[in-house]
């Protein structure tokens, strides 16, 4: 008899997602005898941002969210057997473990087994070496707040194979979440290419949450989707060859068709036959999806090559001020004034200083930052139009000029304009290349055995 | 006889979606159905693409063919101002750029043309 699938659900697709999915994928899993629910939380420069919470405080640094995704599914997923797989863990992965182990005793349940994976920060002098060689120039000088490599699913499906309940990393590769379980669950070879090819796809279509169930897809008139506003998180159903389908919680809103499914297939996607993660060479292809019906998708056709022989890594460094200002004109020849506000600041700043302006209700996402789409675009005279200025710099001072000389419009003019708001923040900015893995240590641990 | 051609925008007969990886971005177009995909096939071409989007300054524009899911996808080099961490653009990872392409025109005949979805009163951007 062949082997039943295997269920994995996700709840996050990134840092800063819904947070109240999870508990519907967990019935759902639990109605059909168990399976995996993982969390993505980590986008690019999420790490980042969560290396500079661990400098400040040593017990912080990972998910600040962890308390309300994992609460209140602890007791469910234990009780039924549901295995957690995330990279909630972000910068301090041990002390994302501790969180969890402490919220089973707050909530009198026996602590998990509970697996720690180390291995994705670059943090060493040997490592900062062969960054300088791989980068060259374009580091010197930088302000480094974190170097991380993705790492893939081995350390995920190691522990889970030695009876891990809860998996908690950093950086993995966000399809690496979904593969891991599914090797551990099948007993794949590691070299298995068209089995962890199709794996890593069915990850591809989970680790964004709500773009597959018909959340990031909806437009009214074209593509409808029913109760949107609780649309559920997605599940999938992997095959132990690999194939999968891709279903949603029950008991909640939005859709699963083909649609949905091909939109999330060739998200972030470039050359189809060659999707690279760490573990493999994804190839879709040949990919094509038959609708099952009551919100089930079948994907074939995948296959996968052998993974390539280097692993990727995000540098992220202070990359200076972004101060952005903003005000508003309405009537007639609204967006007339604010192209001119827009030119009276750039005169006042002078031509060399970099500005990109926005008319926010006539062009403003479409166009270039040197404003050449705009300045191409005839004045369409929008009537409620907001104009958007801004500009970074290494300098600080200098940023700040362009909030100032927006605020001294409320009388300078030209009329009627109104709602200044002005911000400045720090930019973290990053730049990529790829290490042979033999440079990268990673591995994995129980809880337990990591010193406090 | 020559039949009349109508220009109508890509989002009568596709959706798509963008993505972004560094300074790339990619947009799916997926056609409704086949007879859709055999018009974009013809007419949404590489340069069309690069055309379109040249206010962005592409490096380069790839075409990927998905038949199978009537579906292409277009990878278009260097046209996020840096990226996400350094584009001063509101929309940094050009989330908005796919709908840019679904305003593009192609030409179909008026019978294929009645049967495509629609959005009465909308005027799509030019060129």
């Amino acid at each position: 008899m062949s082997q039943p699938p295997l269920l994995i659900g996700c709840a996050s697709g990134f840092s800063g997602d819904r947070s109240d999915g999870a508990a519907a994928v967990v019935r759902t899993l639990a109605a059909r005898g168990g399976g995996t629910l993982i969390f993505e939380t980590l986008a690019e420069r999420t790490l980042a941002l969560a290396q500079l919470a661990r400098n400040d405080d040593p017990n912080c640094g990972y998910e600040p969210l962890l308390d309300e995704l994992v609460g209140p599914i602890l007791a469910d997923c234990l009780r039924d057997g549901i295995n957690i797989v995330s990279n909630f863990g972000a910068a301090n992965p041990p002390a994302a473990a501790r969180r969890i182990a402490e919220l089973a005793r707050e909530q009198g349940l026996p602590v998990p087994r509970i697996a720690v994976v180390h291995g994705d920060a670059l943090n060493g002098p040997e490592h900062r070496a062969l960054l300088k060689e791989r980068l060259g120039a374009a580091l010197d000088g930088l302000d480094i707040v974190s170097a991380t490599a993705y790492l893939g699913a081995e350390e995920i499906a190691q522990a889970l194979s030695a009876g891990a309940q809860i998996v908690v990393a950093g950086r993995v590769a966000d399809p690496s979440l979904t593969l891991g379980p599914a090797l551990a669950h099948f007993g794949w070879d590691p070299a298995d290419w068209p089995r962890l090819g199709r794996a890593t796809m069915a990850g591809h279509m989970l680790e964004c949450g709500l773009q597959v169930t018909g959340g990031y897809f909806c437009v009214p008139g074209l593509k409808e989707v029913p109760d949107v506003h609780a649309a559920g998180f997605p599940i999938a159903e992997i095959q132990a060859d690999g194939e999968f389908v891709i279903g949603k919680a029950e008991g909640t809103g939005g859709a699963v068709d083909a649609r949905t499914v091909k939109e999330q297939l060739l998200y972030e996607v470039h050359d189809p036959a060659r999707y690279l993660t760490p573990d493999v060479v994804a190839d879709l292809s040949q990919a094509r999806v038959v609708e099952l019906g009551g919100n089930r998708v079948a994907v074939h056709g995948i296959t996968g090559h052998a993974r390539p022989d280097e692993l990727k890594v995000n540098v992220c460094y202070r990359g200076g001020w972004l101060a952005e200002a903003e005000i508003s004109y309405a009537g007639v020849q609204a967006e007339a004034r604010a192209r001119l506000a827009a030119d009276i600041v750039q005169k006042r700043l002078g031509a060399d200083y970099k500005l990109r302006a926005d008319l926010i209700g006539a062009i403003s996402i479409l166009g270039d930052d040197a404003g050449a789409m705009r300045r191409a675009t005839p004045d369409s005279h929008a009537r409620d139009v907001r104009l958007r200025l801004a500009t970074e710099n290494a300098d600080r001072a200098l940023a700040e000029r362009v909030l100032r000389e927006v605020t001294a419009l409320y009388t300078c003019g030209p009329a009627g304009g109104g709602g200044v708001r002005t911000a400045l923040r720090p930019r973290l900015n990053m730049m990529s290349c790829t290490i042979p893995r033999e440079a990268v240590r990673s591995g994995w641990n129980f809880l337990e055995e990591i010193a406090p | 006889m020559t039949q009349t051609l109508l220009a109508v925008p890509l989002y009568r007969l596709a959706h798509g979606r963008s993505g972004d990886k560094g300074d790339i971005s990619n947009l799916s177009l997926i056609a409704w159905d086949a007879e859709c995909y055999d018009v974009l096939a013809e007419q949404v071409t590489e340069s069309r693409v690069a055309q379109w989007f040249a206010y962005r300054h592409p490096k380069r524009v790839t075409r990927y063919a998905l038949p199978m899911l009537n579906a292409m996808n277009f990878v278009l080099e260097g046209v996020l101002d840096g990226g996400v961490n350094d584009a001063l653009n509101l929309d940094t990872h050009g989330k908005s750029l796919s709908f840019r392409l679904l305003d593009m025109t192609v030409e179909v005949s008026p019978e294929l043309a009645s049967r495509l979805p629609d959005i009465p009163g909308d005027r799509p951007a030019a060129a």
